[in-house]
C-alpha cells in the first residue's frame, strides 16, 4: 500500500503514522507469546530478564525448566539417566501423563466430531434440506454458549446419565459419564463439531455438485461418490475442521475442571493447577512448548488452505 | 449455497408423456405433479438423514444437559423430599396461617425422621440459600430431637432455640417447602420473598449479582471497543496489502488465535506482573520509582488487557474479509469529486466497512459475555465476570441450583445476542481463519 500521488503532505505524515500504528497492534498481539521463549531459558526463577540474560552470558540461560517439567512426580528423578530412568519419566512424570491423557482426549473427540460434523455438513449443504437454518443454529450453538454453562448442564447430566429415559420408564443399568474418559471425548466432541461444520460447509460451497451426478450417471454408488469424488476435494476443509477440534479439546480446560476425574488430567488443566497454585517459569516452558505445537498446527492449516484455493482456482493475487 | 435442480425432475419431463386428462405424467403413467412432489420429499428426507445423527448426538450431549441444567434452576426438592408432613401442612394452609400445634408437631417428625435418615443437613443446606445462617438451627436441632420430643411440640421446639418461634423462619420455609420455585431466580437478581410473600430486593449490602451483571456487560463493551480501535487499523492495512505480503502478516494474527489460551493468558500475567517484564521497562526507563511498579494484573486492567489480546482475531478476521471486497476506486471516486480523506473515510469507506464491523463486534461481546479462564487468571476479585460466579456455585459453595439460575440467565442474554448476529449477519457467514 503506497501513499497516493495527490496525497498533500499531512496525509503523508498520517499515512506513516498509521503504519507506525499498524506495527505497534502487531507488535501487542505477537510479543506476548514471544517474550516467553527467551524467559523459559531463565536460569533463574524470576519472569523477568535478569541482567545475565541481557548481556547474553550463557550462564543466565539454562535448561532448568525443561528439567522441572520432566522431572516433575517422577519417583526417582535424580537417579542416572539409562532406560529405567525414561521408563520413570515415560510412566510417572506428571506432565507426561498429562500429555498422554490430552492426545487421548483430543484424538478421540476429534474423530467423533469429524465424523459425525462432516456427514451433517453434506446433508446442510444440499439444497433440499428442511429447516436448514434452525439447524445449522443449533448444531453451532456449542460454540456460542459459553462453555461453563455447557459444563454444568454436562455436570447434570453426567451426575445421572439414565435421568431422561428414567423419565420414560427405563429401569436397567446405567453407566458411568463423570470422571470417565469417555465422559470427557463426549463434551470435548460436542465443543469441536461447530468447527468441522463451518468450515466444511464452507469448503462444499466451491464444491460442483454435478461432479456427483456425474458419478452417479456412470454408476457409482452413494458411497463411492463419496470416497471416489467428494471427499478428496473437500478433504482440505475436513482436515482443518479436525484441527480446530482437535486444538478445541486439545486446549479445553472448563469442561475438564466439572466433569473430569483425577485421572483426566490434561496439559492445559495441569497448566490451570500451575497458574493458579504457584506459578513457577516450568510454565513458560510447556508454554514455549505449546507454541512450537501452534506453529507446526498452523502450517498445516495455511498450507491446506493454499491447497483448497488452487483446487478451486483461486490464486494470489 | 448451490442450488441444483433436481435431477429426478429432468429426467421425468424427458421421459413422460401426456394422460388423458391432458396433464404431464411419468413414463410409468403416474401424474407428473405427484411424482415431483414424492421425488422431493425423498431428496429432503435424504439430507435430512444425514443430518440425523449428528442432531441426535448433540441433542443428547448439548441440548439435554442445558434442558437439566435449566430445571434444576427451578428446581430443588432438598426440603420437601425431606420433610414431608410440614410441606403438607403448608400445602393445606394459606400464607399467614399461624403454625399450629399441627404444624409444631409435623416440623418435629420431620426433624427427628430426618436427623435419624442423616438428611437434616440437605435441609438444613436449601433453608440456608433461603435465609442465610439457618443451617446451624437445623443440624443442631436434629441432635436434640433424634429421641423424639413431649408434646405440646411448640413449646418443646421453642425451648431447643427460639428462633424456631420467628415468623420469618416459618415464611422462609414455606417459600422451600415446595420443589419448585423461583427463588433461585429472585435470588440471581438481587431479589427475595418477604414474610407476605411479596417481592423485594435484598438488603443493600447482600446485592451482588446485578452488579457483577452490569459489570460483565460494561467490561464486555469496553473489550469489544478496544478490539475494534485495535483491529480496524490492522484489518485495513491487510486488506490493502497485495496478497502475498498480507498473507505474511496475516500469521501475526493467526498465530495467536492458534495459541493456547492458557499460553495467552500466562503470558500476560508474566508481562504485567508487578516484578514483570513491563514494570522492568518502565524502571528501567525511569517513568516510574522501583517503589511505585503499577499494579496492572490480578484487577480489571488485567482482565481488559488480557482478553482484548485473546479475542482481537475475533474481529480482525471479520472485518478483514469484508475490507477485501471494498473496492478501491469508491474511495478514489469520493477523492476526485472532492472530499477530503477524512470525508472519504467517513462517509464512504467506513459505512461499507459495517457488516465487518457488526459481525466481529457482536461476535467478540458474546464471547467475552461468558468468558471464564481468563477472568479467573488475571482478573482478581475486581475482575471477576457472571460465569466466575456460576463456577463459584459449582465447584466451592456448591449451590448448584443458583449455578443453574445464572446461567440461565447468561444464556438467555447469549442466545437473544446469537439471534441478533444470526439475523444481521447470518451464522452461514461465520468463518474461521
Amino acid at each position: 500500500m503506497a501513499v497516493p500521488t495527490y496525497a498533500s503532505p499531512l496525509e503523508k505524515i498520517w499515512h506513516y503514522a498509521y503504519l507506525v500504528i499498524c506495527a505497534a497492534i502487531f507488535f501487542f498481539l505477537i510479543a506476548p507469546i514471544i517474550i516467553m521463549i527467551p524467559l523459559s531459558f531463565n536460569a533463574e526463577p524470576y519472569f523477568t530478564f535478569t541482567e545475565k540474560m541481557l548481556s547474553f552470558d550463557p550462564e543466565g540461560y539454562s535448561m532448568r525448566w525443561y528439567n522441572a517439567l520432566l522431572t516433575f512426580g517422577m519417583a526417582a528423578p535424580d537417579a542416572p539417566r539409562d532406560s529405567s530412568w525414561w521408563m520413570d519419566a515415560w510412566q510417572n512424570a506428571k506432565w507426561i501423563k498429562a500429555a498422554k491423557s490430552s492426545v487421548i482426549i483430543g484424538i478421540f473427540s476429534t474423530l467423533v466430531a469429524t465424523v459425525l460434523g462432516t456427514v451433517a455438513a453434506l446433508g446442510l449443504a444440499r439444497a433440499e434440506m428442511p429447516y436448514r437454518r434452525l439447524i445449522m443454529a443449533t448444531l453451532i450453538s456449542p460454540m456460542i454458549v459459553p462453555v461453563i454453562i455447557t459444563a454444568t448442564g454436562l455436570f447434570f447430566f453426567y451426575s445421572n446419565p439414565c435421568g431422561p429415559l428414567q423419565l420414560v420408564g427405563y429401569e436397567g443399568p446405567c453407566g458411568k459419564l463423570a470422571q470417565t474418559y469417555l465422559g470427557v471425548i463426549l463434551a470435548h466432541a460436542t465443543l469441536g463439531i461447530p468447527f468441522v461444520i463451518i468450515t466444511v460447509t464452507a469448503s462444499l460451497i466451491g464444491f460442483d455438485q454435478s461432479l456427483s451426478r456425474a458419478a452417479a450417471s456412470l454408476g457409482a454408488k452413494p458411497t463411492t461418490t463419496f470416497f471416489k469424488i467428494i471427499l478428496p476435494l473437500i478433504l482440505p476443509g475436513v482436515i482443518s475442521g479436525a484441527l480446530f477440534a482437535f486444538v478445541t479439546s486439545f486446549d479445553e480446560v472448563v469442561a475438564v475442571l466439572l466433569i473430569g476425574g483425577p485421572d483426566q488430567q490434561t496439559i492445559p488443566r495441569q497448566m490451570w493447577n500451575g497458574i493458579r497454585e504457584q506459578i513457577s517459569p516450568a510454565i513458560l516452558a510447556i508454554a514455549t512448548l505449546l507454541v512450537i505445537f501452534s506453529i507446526a498446527l498452523l502450517t498445516v492449516v495455511e498450507l491446506l488452505r493454499r491447497r483448497s484455493e488452487r483446487l478451486r482456482g483461486v490464486t494470489p493475487r | 449455497m448451490v442450488k441444483a435442480l433436481d435431477p429426478h425432475a429432468a429426467i421425468v419431463t424427458e421421459a413422460g408423456g401426456l394422460d388423458q386428462g391432458g396433464s404431464l405424467t411419468t413414463a410409468d403413467g403416474e401424474p407428473l405433479a405427484r411424482a415431483l412432489v414424492r421425488s422431493s420429499r425423498r431428496a429432503r428426507r435424504r439430507a435430512l438423514l444425514l443430518v440425523l445423527p449428528l442432531l441426535l448426538f448433540i441433542v443428547v450431549t448439548f441440548i439435554n444437559p442445558i434442558g437439566q441444567m435449566l430445571h434444576r434452576s427451578v428446581f430443588n426438592d432438598g426440603f420437601s423430599a425431606n420433610m414431608p408432613e410440614l410441606t403438607v401442612w403448608f400445602k393445606e394452609h394459606p400464607r399467614g396461617t399461624q403454625p399450629d400445634e399441627a404444624a409444631w408437631q409435623a416440623l418435629a417428625n420431620d426433624l427427628q425422621a430426618a436427623a435419624q435418615v442423616r438428611t437434616i443437613g440437605v435441609v438444613g443446606t436449601r433453608m440456608n440459600y433461603e435465609m442465610a445462617g439457618t443451617r446451624s438451627l437445623f443440624t443442631s436441632a436434629g441432635r436434640k430431637v433424634r429421641d423424639g420430643l413431649q408434646p405440646p411440640y411448640r413449646e418443646a421446639m421453642l425451648e431447643i432455640d427460639s428462633k424456631w418461634g420467628d415468623p420469618a423462619l416459618w415464611s422462609a420455609m414455606r417459600n422451600v417447602s415446595s420443589a419448585y420455585t423461583t427463588s433461585f431466580y429472585l435470588a440471581a437478581l438481587d431479589l427475595k420473598r418477604d414474610e407476605n410473600g411479596d417481592i423485594v430486593r435484598v438488603a443493600p449490602e447482600q446485592r451482588v449479582y446485578v452488579m457483577l451483571f452490569i459489570r460483565t456487560f460494561v467490561l464486555s463493551a469496553i473489550i469489544t471497543a478496544m478490539t475494534f480501535l485495535l483491529g480496524f487499523p490492522i484489518a485495513h492495512l491487510l486488506a490493502t496489502l497485495p496478497l502475498r505480503k498480507s498473507n505474511l502478516l496475516m500469521i501475526l494474527v493467526l498465530l495467536p488465535f492458534w495459541t493456547s489460551l492458557l499460553v495467552r493468558t500466562s503470558a500476560w500475567i508474566v508481562l504485567l506482573q508487578q516484578q514483570g517484564v513491563i514494570n522492568d521497562i518502565l524502571v528501567w526507563l525511569g517513568l516510574i520509582g522501583n517503589g511505585q511498579r503499577l499494579q496492572m494484573i490480578y484487577n480489571q486492567t488485567g482482565t481488559i488487557v488480557a482478553m482484548t489480546h485473546v479475542l482481537l482475531p475475533f474481529m480482525v478476521l471479520p472485518l478483514y474479509s469484508v475490507m477485501r471486497t471494498i473496492n478501491p476506486s469508491y474511495a478514489r471516486a469520493a477523492r476526485s469529486l472532492g472530499a477530503t480523506s477524512w470525508t472519504t473515510f467517513r462517509r464512504i469507506y467506513f459505512p461499507l466497512t459495517l457488516p465487518g464491523l457488526g459481525a466481529g463486534a457482536l461476535l467478540v461481546f458474546i464471547l467475552s459475555v461468558g468468558y471464564y479462564i481468563t477472568p479467573a487468571l488475571v482478573g482478581g476479585s475486581s475482575g471477576q465476570l457472571i460465569s466466575n460466579m456460576i463456577a463459584m456455585h459449582m465447584t466451592q459453595s456448591l449451590n448448584w441450583s443458583m449455578a443453574a439460575a445464572l446461567s440461565a440467565l447468561l444464556l438467555a442474554a447469549v442466545l437473544i445476542l446469537y439471534w441478533v448476529y444470526d439475523r444481521l449477519v447470518g451464522i452461514d457467514n461465520l468463518k474461521l481463519g
